[in-house]
């Protein structure tokens, strides 16, 4: 790959030496697989563990300038309609931030640090993001871009590698936040991830970031896992990827989010509205939303893509869905997909058409996820 | 007689009938191969006909009739177990059997030596 102007993160030289495919992803040179291949590092991930480079994310600390947390929390909940106020110090949540017509601008994770939120935004969308927190916060809060790696280590072997370097976090759960050192460095972990299976997501400094790769690398369980198999383990997990099956045109209503918006941002509770789109998202809670997204299982074994447009029969001539991610999910040994069907036809069991190859492809309507998580709870 | 193309394809010739399939390089470049869908038996094909689908992981991808023929045979195999073609590209992971309409156009395509000096 030759492309001016791509950025790397701290690891880029270590892919290279791993022998990795590289590809552009959100302006950053990345490992799209290894020599072991994308179905083989999926496999692994779920059956010992793989070590994903996600340092191309954004890490962005939000601060108020009164130094209370509780502003900071009062104040990013203007963005999102998720509750910050009541996330306890060393907690994580899942959060997205809205746009006036309930929208998604984009998907993050929200830490409380204790003195200030630490935010994890999607690469693409990371610069939008910044510029977003300090137009709409900037009186109150300090909005500062962390330049840091940032390592998954995702499979039921992860807990076991990660404890060789830091054994305090076996005690971690599902969503736990925690400041760990590893060789030396402070590092913030998270027991959390983007793949259904037990893991953890590390923020490390830069300087150091290979080091510790490199440690965790040295147990045979890890691999390194590239993008293309990240893609192949959220999809079977029915997560969401800002840009395909969510985006500014679609509600968290629609799109299935709604459990992370918790009741005392709903009508009626203590901490009601005061987020865009409130009117919206409330009016769909109440009413239902025309659309829903679900899980597709096409018939047979070719995979359906991104942009197919999904029909309510084999010879009907109007477009009634699209599929919004699809693929070929190694663990279930079948072509899986997630797209947006109305109401009507968003019933688990039911049997719409996808458009393949200018053929029509009968495709089942199923439940998300297509696997069961791991996430270690309790 | 093995010739290549430029769509990194190979062929094998055994009288009039040639075997196709796609190269140990095309098959690095695609990745792991979860789907393959082969042409009917009988259908006429030209040069450049889209003949074959493979789907891997992540993409599409089309392989194409490298010379006018007649499909004679289909290897069922990579159908139901696609893995074949990333293992054993140019043996067990041939596509499909052409009867071709001029032997002599193999005469047009690569040799081995020329197929390398094009993938380097």
């Amino acid at each position: 790959m030759d492309q001016p102007n791509l950025k790397t993160t701290p690891l880029h030289a270590l892919h290279q030496e791993l022998g990795a495919r590289m590809v552009p992803f959100a302006g950053y040179e990345m490992p799209v697989q290894y020599p072991l291949g994308v179905l083989k590092e999926h496999l692994h991930t779920r059956a010992a563990a793989g070590l994903f480079d996600v340092s191309h994310m954004g890490q962005i600390v939000l601060r108020a300038k009164s130094e209370n947390v509780r502003e900071a929390s009062q104040a990013l909940g203007r963005l999102v309609p998720v509750d910050v106020v009541d996330l306890a110090p060393g907690q994580l949540r899942y959060a997205f931030f809205t746009n006036a017509r309930g929208g998604i601008l984009d998907d993050l994770m929200v830490a409380n640090r204790g003195d200030h939120l630490l935010l994890v935004v999607n690469a693409a969308r990371k610069e939008a993001d910044e510029a977003h927190l300090r137009a709409q916060l900037g009186n109150e809060c300090d909005v500062e871009r962390l330049d840091r790696a940032l390592i998954a280590l995702q499979g039921p072997k992860a807990e076991a590698a990660l404890a060789l370097l830091a054994p305090e976090c076996v005690s971690m759960r599902f969503m736990d936040v925690r400041t760990l050192t590893l060789m030396g460095a402070e590092c913030t972990v998270a027991r959390s991830g983007y793949t259904g299976e037990d893991g953890f997501e590390i923020s490390i400094p830069a300087d150091i970031a290979r080091e510790i790769a490199e440690e965790l690398l040295a147990n045979p369980y890890l691999a390194p896992i590239g993008l293309g198999a990240r893609d192949s383990l959220r999809l079977e997990a029915g997560l969401c990827l800002h840009g395909s099956d969510i985006d500014e045109r679609t509600t968290p209503v629609e799109a299935g989010l709604f459990w992370a918006i918790q009741k005392v941002r709903r009508r009626g509770g203590g901490r009601e509205g005061g987020f865009p789109g409130a009117e919206i998202i409330f009016g769909q809670l109440e009413h239902g939303a025309a659309r829903h997204r679900v899980g597709l299982r096409p018939e047979g074994r070719a995979p359906v893509r991104a942009g197919a447009p999904l029909f309510a029969a084999e010879d009907a001539s109007v477009q009634i869905g699209t599929v919004t991610s699809g693929g070929f999910g190694p663990s279930l040994n079948a072509p899986i997909a997630m797209g947006y069907l109305p109401t009507a036809f968003a019933v688990p069991g039911a049997t719409v058409f996808a458009e393949l190859r200018g053929e029509r492809l009968p495709v089942a309507v199923t439940r998300l996820p297509f696997i069961e998580p791991k996430y270690k709870r309790g | 007689m093995l010739k290549y193309t430029e769509e990194h394809e190979w062929l094998r010739l055994e009288g009039d009938i040639a075997t196709v399939g796609i190269t140990a390089h095309a098959t690095e470049l695609l990745g792991d191969i979860v789907f393959v869908q082969l042409p009917e038996v009988g259908a006429t094909l030209a040069k450049g006909d889209g003949a074959a689908v493979v789907e891997s992981v992540k993409a599409a991808s089309d392989v194409f009739a490298p010379l006018a023929g007649e499909v004679v045979e289909l290897n069922q195999a990579i159908v139901e177990d696609p893995a074949i073609v990333n293992a054993d590209p140019q043996g067990a992971g041939w596509f499909f059997k052409l009867r071709l309409a001029d032997v002599r156009a193999m005469d047009g395509l690569m040799d081995e030596a020329a197929y390398k000096k094009l993938t380097g």
